[in-house]
C-alpha cells in the first residue's frame, strides 16, 4: 500500500538540508509519496530508515513468477478489489493437471493438445499457461516419470503437487531451472517443503484448511526460510467457501496491508464440481473474484474458450476498451470495384465485420472510423459515429481515390444516418446493410454484383 | 483472540425488498433485501438468494438456437404450455416477452398480448413478468392492456424507459404491478430513472431494475462492473440506487454467435452443445456475483445448473 507524505516523512533524518534538492524534508517525503523522487535521493537516510520505507512500499499482494522458458505466469500484485476502481493487472494463469497414476501416454496426449491450444478473440491470441502434476501415486518415481513426460512435451509452467518431500525434491532436482511452483507447505510438512523452495529458488504454495491464522503461521514459517515467492490455498474448494475465503485474502491485504497473507491464491474448482461444467463455472468465478492460478481437471475446448473469453473480459481496462487503429482495412485483395463497408474501431465490432466479410469470399474494403473504440450502436448514441464523422473519414482517407465506385455501405443498425450522410457526401451512394455480421455475406451476394 | 482480523465494512444501506406475486392467488416471490455484497454471509445477510426466471415468447421463436428448440420441442408452440413446462423445471418466476408486437415481427396488438399473457397467468401460479418489445408507444399499447387483465397480481411490467415510464408507472400504481425500469449500462441513468418513476408516484418497493445485460464476450464486462458499482452505491446509503437488480442472461447470451451456432464457427470452439450452454451460465454467474437478484435464463440445464452454484454460494 502506498504510504502518505506523513508516514514517510517519520523515517527521514528531517535535519532539512536540501540536499535531496527540495527544501525541506517533509517536501521531500510528499514527492515521494507520489512516487516522482526515489528514495536514494536523500543521501543521509537511517539503514533503519530505509529498511522500513521499502518494506512498507512493497506491493500489498506480492508479485509471484512461475516459469523458467518464454512463457511464465506472473500473478498478484493487483491493488483493487473492484475492477472499476482501476483495473486488474495480472490475469489468473489456468493450468491442466495430470496425475502420475494416469498412463504416460494418456498425460502426453493430452498436454500436447492442452499446450497446443490457441484461441483468437479480437485479435488476441489466449490459451492455456501451464500444467500441474499430481503425485496421487504417492511414489516418488511415478512422479518424476510423470514430470519427464510432461516437461518433455511442454515449456510453459509447471506446478509440482505433492505433500512428500523426497518425492518433490526428485522432480525439483531436474527441473527447478523451470521455476515451477511447489505444492504445497501443509502444517506437516513446512520445514522440509520450505527448505526445498529455498535451496532451488522456487515458489511455493502453502495449504491450510484449518482457518487463516494457520494459513498466516505457515507463511511466516516460510519466510523464516528465506522464501518471499508465496501462493496461498486457503483450502475453501466450494463456490461459496472459495468467494467468502479469497474475498477476505484480498481484503485483509488491501485494506490492513497484512504482510503474512500478501500472496497470490492457488484454487482447484474441479475438486468440489459434480461435472466439468461446473467446474467451468466455479473456475469462472475464480477469475472474477480473486483466484491468481486455477488449476482445471480436463481440458475441453469447449469448455476453456468461453472461460478465456471471461478472463480477458474480466481483465480488460475498464478505461479502455479493446481497439483497433482507425483508418482503411483490406479483406482479402479488393480491387477498385469492391464493395466498401463502413464501421467503428472497437476490436469487437472490427474483427466481427473482418471474420464475416472474409468468410463471404468477397474481398472488400473496410474504412474503420474513429469512435473512441465504441461499438456501433453506443457510439452513434454518444454522438461519436454520426454523419459528419463517417464523411470526414471518407475524405481524410482518400477513399475516391481507391475505388472506381461510389457507394458505400452502412451498418444496418445505424441506417437513419443515411439522409444525412447523403447530403455529406454528395456523389456517394449510400447503402445499409445488415444489422448483424452475420448477414453480410448474404448481403453481398443480393446486393452486390 | 484470533491473529487474522478480516475487515468487515460497515454497510448504512441495505437492498429494498420487492414481492412479485403474493396476491390475486399468485404465489409470491421475495427479492432484494442484501445487506452486504453477494454471499458474503460473515459480514451481513442475503435473506433471499437470487432468483432463477425462465423466459417464454409469445411466438414459437423460430429464430431460437437448436439447443434451445430441441429442449423445448412443442411447448414452444403455446406460451401456456411453454410456461408449465418452465415451471416444472424449476423456475422460479416466468418472465413472458411479448416479441409478436414488434412493428418488425408481427406488430400484433393489445388483444393478442392479453390472450398470451392470459395462458401464462392460467398454466401456472408463479409470479410473473411480462415484458414488451421496447418500442416505447408499442409497449405502452400492450402493456396497459396486460396490466389491466392482471389487475391485483402484482405481475412485473417492463420495460420502463426514459421514454414511457410514466404510463407504466401509472397503470403498476392503478393495478399493483412492479415496474421493470431498464438503462443503458450506465449507473447515473439508473439512478435517475428509479427518481423519475418514483416522482410519478409509484412506490420505491414496486421498481425492479435492468441495468441491461452485455452477454460474455459482449459486454459482459461493462455491465459487470455498472452493477458492482450499483450495489456498493445502495450498501453505503443511495436509496435510488438500491433496487434489486434484473438480467436477461438467457436473450443476450443466445444472441451471440458463439451460442447460436455449430457450424461455420472455428474448430477451436469446440462442441457447439457444451459451449453455447456454458455461455449462459458464465454470464449468469458472473452478474450474480456483482448483484443479480434475478437471472432470465433460457436452457433448461443452464436452470440446473444456475440454481445448483446459488445454493452452493449460499451453503
Ligand atoms: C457494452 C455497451 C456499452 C458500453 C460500451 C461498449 C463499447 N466499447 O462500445 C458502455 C457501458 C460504455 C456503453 C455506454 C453507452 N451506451 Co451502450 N451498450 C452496450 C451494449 C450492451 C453492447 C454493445 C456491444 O458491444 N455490441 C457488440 C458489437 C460487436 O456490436 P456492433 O458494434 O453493433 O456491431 C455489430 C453490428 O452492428 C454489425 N456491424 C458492425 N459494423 C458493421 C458494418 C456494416 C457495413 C454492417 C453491414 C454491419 C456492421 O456487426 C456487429 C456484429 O453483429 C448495447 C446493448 C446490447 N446488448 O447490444 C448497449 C447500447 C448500444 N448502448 C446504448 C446507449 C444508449 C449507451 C449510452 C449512450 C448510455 C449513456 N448515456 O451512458 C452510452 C454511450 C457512451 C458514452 N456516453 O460515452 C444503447 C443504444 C440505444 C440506441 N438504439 O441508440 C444500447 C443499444 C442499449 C439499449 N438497449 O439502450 N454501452
Ligand atoms: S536530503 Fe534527506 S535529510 Fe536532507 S532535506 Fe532531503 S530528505 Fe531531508
Amino acid at each position: 500500500m502506498a504510504l502518505s507524505g506523513i508516514e514517510i516523512y517519520k523515517h527521514l533524518p528531517k535535519t532539512n538540508c536540501k540536499d535531496c534538492g527540495f527544501p525541506t524534508c517533509l517536501a521531500f517525503a510528499m514527492k515521494l509519496s507520489q512516487k516522482s523522487v526515489e528514495l536514494s535521493a536523500c543521501p543521509h537516510v537511517s539503514e533503519a530508515g530505509k529498511t522500513a520505507l521499502e518494506a512498507a512500499s512493497r506491493p500489498p499482494i506480492r508479485l509471484v513468477t512461475l516459469g523458467g522458458g518464454e512463457k511464465k505466469i506472473a500473478v498478484g500484485n493487483e491493488v483493487v478489489l473492484f475492477r472499476h476502481e482501476k483495473t486488474f493487472y495480472h490475469p489468473p494463469g489456468l493450468v491442466v493437471r495430470v496425475k502420475d497414476t494416469q498412463s504416460l501416454a494418456e498425460v502426453e496426449k493430452l498436454v500436447a493438445a492442452a499446450a497446443g491450444y490457441t484461441v483468437e478473440r479480437v485479435g488476441i491470441h489466449m490459451g492455456l499457461d501451464g500444467f500441474a502434476i499430481e503425485n496421487a501415486s504417492g511414489n516418488g518415481a511415478a512422479f518424476l516419470k510423470c514430470v519427464d513426460a510432461v516437461a518433455a512435451k511442454t515449456t510453459l509452467p509447471l506446478v509440482l503437487m505433492s505433500s512428500d518431500p523426497a518425492a518433490l525434491e526428485g522432480a525439483l532436482a531436474k527441473y527447478a531451472d523451470r521455476k515451477p511452483l511447489i505444492y504445497a507447505a501443509n502444517k506437516d510438512n513446512v520445514a522440509a517443503v520450505a527448505a526445498l523452495a529455498a535451496k532451488h529458488k522456487c515458489p511455493v504454495a502453502v495449504v491450510s484448511r484449518d482457518g487463516l491464522d494457520q494459513l498466516s503461521d505457515l507463511t511466516e514459517a516460510v519466510n523464516k526460510a528465506g522464501v518471499e515467492d508465496i501462493v496461498l490455498d486457503p483450502g475453501a474448494r466450494d463456490f461459496g467457501g472459495t468467494l467468502r475465503s479469497l474475498t477476505q485474502l484480498r481484503r485483509l491485504a488491501l485494506k490492513k496491508n497484512f504482510r503474512p497473507l500478501g500472496y497470490p491464491v492457488i484454487t482447484f474448482p474441479g475438486d468440489s464440481a459434480s461435472s466439468p461444467e461446473e467446474e467451468t463455472l466455479l473456475a469462472s468465478q475464480h477469475v472474477a473474484k480473486y483466484g491468481g492460478i486455477v488449476v482445471l481437471n480436463q481440458f475441453d475446448p469447449s469448455l476453456v474458450y468461453p472461460l478465456l473469453t471471461m478472463r480477458l473480459n474480466i481483465y480488460t481496462d475498464p478505461q479502455k476498451p479493446i481497439q483497433v487503429q482507425p483508418g482503411v482495412y483490406q479483406v482479402g485483395t479488393p480491387k477498385n470495384s469492391s464493395p466498401l463497408l463502413i464501421s467503428t474501431n472497437f476490436s469487437l465490432t472490427y474483427f466481427a465485420i473482418a471474420g464475416e466479410t472474409e468468410s463471404s469470399g468477397y474481398p472488400a474494403w473496410l474504412l474503420i472510423v474513429d469512435t473512441e473504440g465504441q461499438s456501433v450502436l453506443t457510439a452513434w448514441a454518444a454522438g461519436k459515429f454520426d454523419a459528419d464523422k463517417i464523411a470526414k473519414s471518407v475524405k481524410q482517407f482518400d477513399m475516391a481515390s481507391k475505388l472506381a465506385h461510389r457507394s458505400l455501405v452502412l451498418p444496418g443498425h445505424v441506417a437513419v444516418l443515411r439522409g444525412e450522410l447523403e447530403e455529406a457526401l454528395p456523389d456517394w451512394k449510400i447503402m445499409v446493410g445488415p444489422r448483424e455480421a452475420v448477414d453480410i455475406g448474404g448481403f453481398l451476394k443480393r446486393s452486390w454484383s | 483472540m484470533p491473529k487474522v482480523e478480516v475487515p468487515l465494512e460497515k454497510w448504512s444501506g441495505k437492498v429494498r425488498e420487492v414481492t412479485l406475486g403474493g396476491s390475486g392467488g399468485r404465489k409470491g416471490l421475495t427479492v432484494g433485501g442484501e445487506a452486504t455484497l453477494p454471499f458474503l454471509s460473515f459480514e451481513g445477510a442475503m435473506p433471499h438468494p437470487p432468483s432463477v426466471a425462465i423466459e417464454v415468447s409469445d411466438t414459437p421463436a423460430s429464430e431460437w438456437a437448436a439447443p434451445l428448440r430441441q429442449a423445448w420441442g412443442d411447448a414452444l408452440e403455446d406460451p401456456g404450455a411453454w410456461a408449465k413446462k418452465a415451471a416444472e423445471l424449476g423456475a422460479d418466476l416466468i418472465v413472458l416477452r411479448l416479441n409478436s408486437a414488434h412493428p418488425e415481427q408481427g406488430n400484433t396488438g393489445p388483444e393478442q398480448a392479453k390472450a398470451a399473457a392470459e395462458k401464462v397467468l392460467a398454466a401456472v401460479n408463479l409470479p410473473v413478468v411480462v415484458l414488451g418489445p421496447e418500442v416505447p408507444e408499442k409497449d405502452n399499447e400492450v402493456l396497459m392492456a396486460v396490466s389491466d387483465l392482471a389487475a391485483g397480481q402484482r405481475i412485473g411490467l417492463g420495460y420502463c424507459m426514459e421514454k414511457n415510464y410514466r404510463t407504466i408507472a401509472a397503470s403498476c400504481i392503478a393495478n399493483n404491478h412492479v415496474a421493470l425500469a431498464k438503462t443503458p449500462i450506465d449507473l447515473n441513468l439508473a439512478k435517475q430513472l428509479n427518481i423519475l418513476i418514483s416522482d410519478v408516484g409509484l412506490s420505491a418497493d414496486s421498481i425492479i431494475m435492468d441495468p441491461t445485460t452485455g452477454a460474455l464476450g459482449y459486454g459482459l464486462e461493462y455491465t459487470y462492473s455498472v452493477m458492482e458499482r450499483l450495489r456498493l452505491a445502495a450498501l453505503v446509503g443511495d436509496k435510488m440506487t438500491a433496487m434489486p437488480m434484473f438480467c436477461t442472461v438467457g436473450e443476450e447470451s443466445w444472441r451471440q454467435k458463439e451460442s447460436k451456432f455449430a457450424e461455420g464457427v472455428p474448430p477451436t470452439w469446440g462442441q457447439h452443445d457444451r459451449r453455447s450452454l456454458v455461455w449462459e451460465q458464465i454470464t449468469a454467474l458472473a452478474l450474480i456475483n456483482a448483484g443479480a437478484d434475478i437471472v432470465v435464463l433460457r436452457h433448461p440445464k443452464t436452470v440446473d445448473a444456475v440454481k445448483a452454484a446459488i445454493r452452493k454460494l449460499a451453503g
